[in-house]
C-alpha cells in the first residue's frame, strides 16, 4: 500500500511540475504552428510575466487579483509587440534569420531586466494560499491544486477556443495554409498577432505558478523551463495542441521520477535522452502529423 | 544494311573510345596543374598567410594594450568555432545546436591529457588538441548516425539536447586532475571542473589552428565532397536519387565540423586556464551560430569577419558597461531587421539606394 502511495505521490509531484511545463509549450506550439519559426524569447516571458507580477503587488501594492489581470495583460501586449517590431518585417525572410532575431530579442529582455532589476535574485512570497488536502494518507499541497485546477481551464478554455470559435477556425486555417487563408478573407496578420498575444499570456500565467513554486526572482530564471517546455513541444509534435499538453505532462512525469529514484544531477539528462529516442523513433513527435516529402 | 550499322556503330564507337583518351590525357594534364602545389596562388596565399603572422606578431609584442592581447586566443578559437560551423549550418544546411558539446568533449579531453602527461609543453599542447579534437570527433560520429536522420528544427534541438546531456554527464564523472606532490592521483568531481591547467594557448598556436581550419573547411567546400555536401543542401531528394550516399556526406561535414569544435575547445581550456561544464551550455552553441548566421551562411570570409567583430564588440562597448550586452541585443536585432525586412528590397524598389550610388560616381 505504501509503495502505492508513494507512487501517486510522485505522479501528482510530476503533473505539477508537468502542467507549467504544458502551459509554456502550448505557446511554443501554437506560435510555431502558425509562424512557423521557435520563439526563442517565448522563456524570458515567463520571466519578465515574474517581474511584472512583483512590481504589481510589492511595488505597486495591488490586490493580488488585480495584479494577476495586469501581469497577463502586460505579457499579451508585450508579445504583440515584440512580433510586430521583431519578426513582422522578417516574415519572407530565411527561417535562421527569424531563429535569429528571437535570440537577440531573449538577449535584450534578459539584460532589460537585468539593467531595471540587477542581478541578484529577489525573494518574492508565494501569494496562492490554499490548504493542503488529505486523499487517505496521500497529502496534495494547495499550490499543486491550484496549478493543476489552472492548467486544466487554460487548456480547456483553448481547445474550445480553437475548435469552435470563428477566431479559432482563423488561426487553424493560417497554420494550414497562409496563402489560402488570406484569400479566404483571413486577415493573417491579426490573427498572428492573436496568437502571439495568447502564447505569451499562457507564458505569463505559467510564471505566475513558477513563480509560486520556485519564490525567487532572476532575470535568467526563464531560460531553463524556458527550453524543457520547448522539448515538450517537440516530444509531443510540434505545432499541435494537444500534442504540446501531453508532452508538457509527460516531461514533468520524467524529470520528477529521474529525480526521485536516479538522481538530481542526471535527470535533466534524461529528459533530454527521452526526446532523441522518442525523435528517432517517430520523427514529428508523439502526436505530429507525419508530412511527406514532394519534390 | 545491318552490317553498314554494325560497322558505323564500330567506328563511331572507336572514335569515342580515341576521344576519351584524349580527354582523359587532358584531364591527367590539368590534374597534375592544379596539383601541384606550387602554382603562384598558393604561394601568394602563403605569403600573405606568413606576412600576417608577423603583424600579429608585431602588433602583440608592441602595439596592443593587455586587454586586447588578451583576446587574441578568444578571438582565434571563435574563428575556428564560426568556420567549422559554418560547414554544418552553412554549406551542410542542417542547424545544429551541438557545438558547445564537442567543445566541452574536447576541452576536458585536453585538459585531462595535459594535466596527467608530463611532457615539454609545446608537444603536450599539441598532442592535447589532436586527441581533444579526435575525440569530440568520435563523439560526432556516434551522436551523428542517428540523429542525422531528422531535420531542421528537429535536428536543432536534438543536437541541443545533446549538449545538455554532454553537461550533466560531465557534471557527474570523477575526473583525474594529475598528481600532486606525493604522486597520488588528483579526482575532481566534474560539476567542480578542472583548474590548473597550463597556459600554453599564445597567438602563434592560435594563428596556426585559425589558419589550418579555414584551409580545411575552405578546400573541402571546394572539393567534389564539398560540392556533394552544397548539393545535398539544395535538395536532398535530388541529391539522393543521383545516387549521393547523402547520410555519409552529412556525418562526414558533421564529424569535420566536431573535430574543429574539439580543437577550438581544447585551446580555450589552455587559455582560461580552468574550465566548468557550466560554461559549456546552449547559450554557447547559440553565440557560435550567432556568428555564423550574421557572417552569412555558407560565407568562410563572413564568418571570420562575424566572428571577430562580435569578440570584439563587448570589449569595445565596455566604456557604457552596464549597457552594453543590451547594445549587443539590439545591434543583433537590428542587423537581422535591416539585411532581411521588406523595406530593405522597397528601398532598392525605389532606386533611392542606386541612386545615393549613382551621385557619389559623378562626383567622383
Amino acid at each position: 500500500m505504501k509503495l502505492v502511495e508513494y507512487i501517486i505521490g510522485q505522479l501528482i509531484n510530476g503533473l505539477n511540475a508537468g502542467s507549467i511545463y504544458a502551459l509554456i509549450a502550448l505557446g511554443y506550439s501554437m506560435v510555431y504552428g502558425i509562424a512557423k519559426m521557435i520563439n526563442f524569447a517565448h522563456g524570458d516571458i515567463i520571466m519578465v510575466g515574474s517581474y511584472a507580477l512583483y512590481v504589481f503587488i510589492v511595488l505597486m501594492k495591488m490586490p493580488v487579483i488585480v495584479a494577476i489581470l495586469l501581469t497577463i495583460g502586460f505579457c499579451a501586449i508585450l508579445g504583440i509587440t515584440i512580433e510586430r517590431i521583431a519578426y513582422k518585417p522578417l516574415r519572407k525572410a530565411p527561417p535562421l534569420a527569424v531563429l535569429i532575431t528571437a535570440i537577440g530579442v531573449s538577449f535584450f529582455l534578459q539584460n532589460a531586466s537585468l539593467l531595471i532589476f540587477k542581478a541578484n535574485p529577489i525573494p518574492f512570497g508565494t501569494i496562492i494560499k490554499v490548504d493542503a488536502v488529505n486523499i487517505g494518507n496521500i497529502s496534495i499541497s494547495g499550490l499543486t491544486i491550484v496549478t493543476l485546477v489552472v492548467t486544466f481551464i487554460c487548456m480547456a478554455i483553448l481547445t474550445l477556443f480553437i475548435n469552435k470559435t470563428k477566431a479559432g477556425s482563423a488561426m487553424r486555417a493560417v497554420s494550414e495554409d497562409k496563402g489560402a487563408a488570406q484569400l479566404m478573407g483571413i486577415n493573417v496578420n491579426r490573427t498572428i498577432s492573436l496568437t502571439f498575444a495568447i502564447g505569451s499570456a499562457l507564458a505569463a500565467i505559467a510564471g505566475i505558478l513558477f513563480l509560486s513554486q520556485y519564490p525567487s526572482l532572476k532575470p535568467t530564471m526563464g531560460a531553463l523551463p524556458g527550453i524543457k517546455a520547448f522539448v515538450a513541444a517537440v516530444l509531443g509534435g510540434i505545432g499541435n495542441v494537444p500534442g504540446a499538453m501531453l508532452g508538457g505532462m509527460l516531461l514533468g512525469i520524467i524529470e520528477n521520477t529521474a529525480k526521485a529514484y536516479i538522481s538530481t544531477e542526471v535527470s535533466d539528462a534524461i529528459v533530454f535522452g527521452v526526446l532523441i529516442l522518442v525523435l528517432l523513433l517517430k520523427p514529428s513527435g508523439l502526436l505530429g502529423k507525419k508530412r511527406i516529402e514532394k519534390v | 544494311m545491318k552490317k553498314n550499322n554494325t560497322n558505323q556503330k564500330i567506328n563511331h564507337n572507336i572514335s569515342v573510345k580515341n576521344e576519351k583518351v584524349n580527354l582523359n590525357a587532358i584531364q591527367k594534364e590539368k590534374k597534375a596543374e592544379a596539383k601541384s602545389a606550387f602554382n603562384i596562388k598558393n604561394l601568394v596565399i602563403l605569403l600573405c598567410i606568413i606576412a600576417g603572422y608577423f603583424l600579429l606578431a608585431y602588433l602583440v609584442e608592441y602595439r596592443l594594450n593587455r586587454q586586447f592581447k588578451s583576446l587574441i586566443v578568444p578571438i582565434g578559437a571563435n574563428i575556428i568555432l564560426a568556420v567549422s560551423l559554418n560547414l554544418v549550418v552553412g554549406f551542410l544546411g542542417e542547424l545544429s545546436l551541438g557545438h558547445a558539446g564537442f567543445m566541452s568533449i574536447g576541452a576536458f579531453t585536453g585538459a585531462i591529457f595535459t594535466l596527467n602527461m608530463n611532457l615539454p609543453g609545446n608537444i603536450e599542447f599539441f598532442l592535447a588538441i589532436i586527441v581533444g579534437g579526435i575525440m569530440a570527433a568520435v563523439f560526432g560520429f556516434l551522436i551523428g548516425i542517428p540523429v542525422l536522420r531528422l531535420r531542421g528544427d528537429y535536428l536543432a534541438i536534438v543536437t541541443l539536447a545533446f549538449t545538455e546531456i554532454i553537461r550533466s554527464i560531465i557534471n557527474t564523472l570523477s575526473l583525474p586532475a594529475g598528481k600532486d606532490k606525493a604522486g597520488e592521483l588528483i579526482v575532481k568531481k566534474g560539476a567542480m571542473g578542472l583548474s590548473g591547467i597550463e597556459t600554453y594557448a599564445n597567438y602563434t598556436w592560435i594563428y596556426i589552428a585559425a589558419v589550418i581550419s579555414i584551409i580545411v573547411v575552405v578546400n573541402l567546400v571546394n572539393s567534389r565532397q564539398g560540392r556533394i555536401i552544397t548539393s545535398i543542401r539544395d535538395n536532398h531528394i535530388a541529391a539522393e536519387s543521383i545516387g549521393i550516399k547523402v547520410s555519409r556526406y552529412k556525418t562526414m561535414a558533421f564529424v569535420i565540423g566536431a573535430f574543429f569544435a574539439g580543437v577550438a575547445g581544447v585551446i580555450n581550456g589552455h587559455n582560461l586556464s580552468s574550465i566548468k561544464p557550466v560554461d559549456y551550455d546552449y547559450n554557447r552553441s547559440i553565440n557560435i551560430l550567432v556568428f555564423v548566421v550574421l557572417g552569412g551562411m555558407g560565407s568562410i570570409k563572413g564568418s571570420i569577419i562575424a566572428a571577430t567583430i562580435l569578440t570584439l564588440l563587448p570589449e569595445v562597448l565596455r566604456p557604457i558597461r552596464n549597457y552594453r550586452m543590451l547594445m549587443y541585443a539590439i545591434v543583433l536585432i537590428a542587423i537581422m531587421l535591416i539585411n532581411h525586412s521588406t523595406w530593405k528590397s522597397r528601398l532598392q524598389g525605389n532606386n533611392l539606394l542606386s541612386k545615393i550610388f549613382k551621385k557619389e560616381q559623378v562626383s567622383e
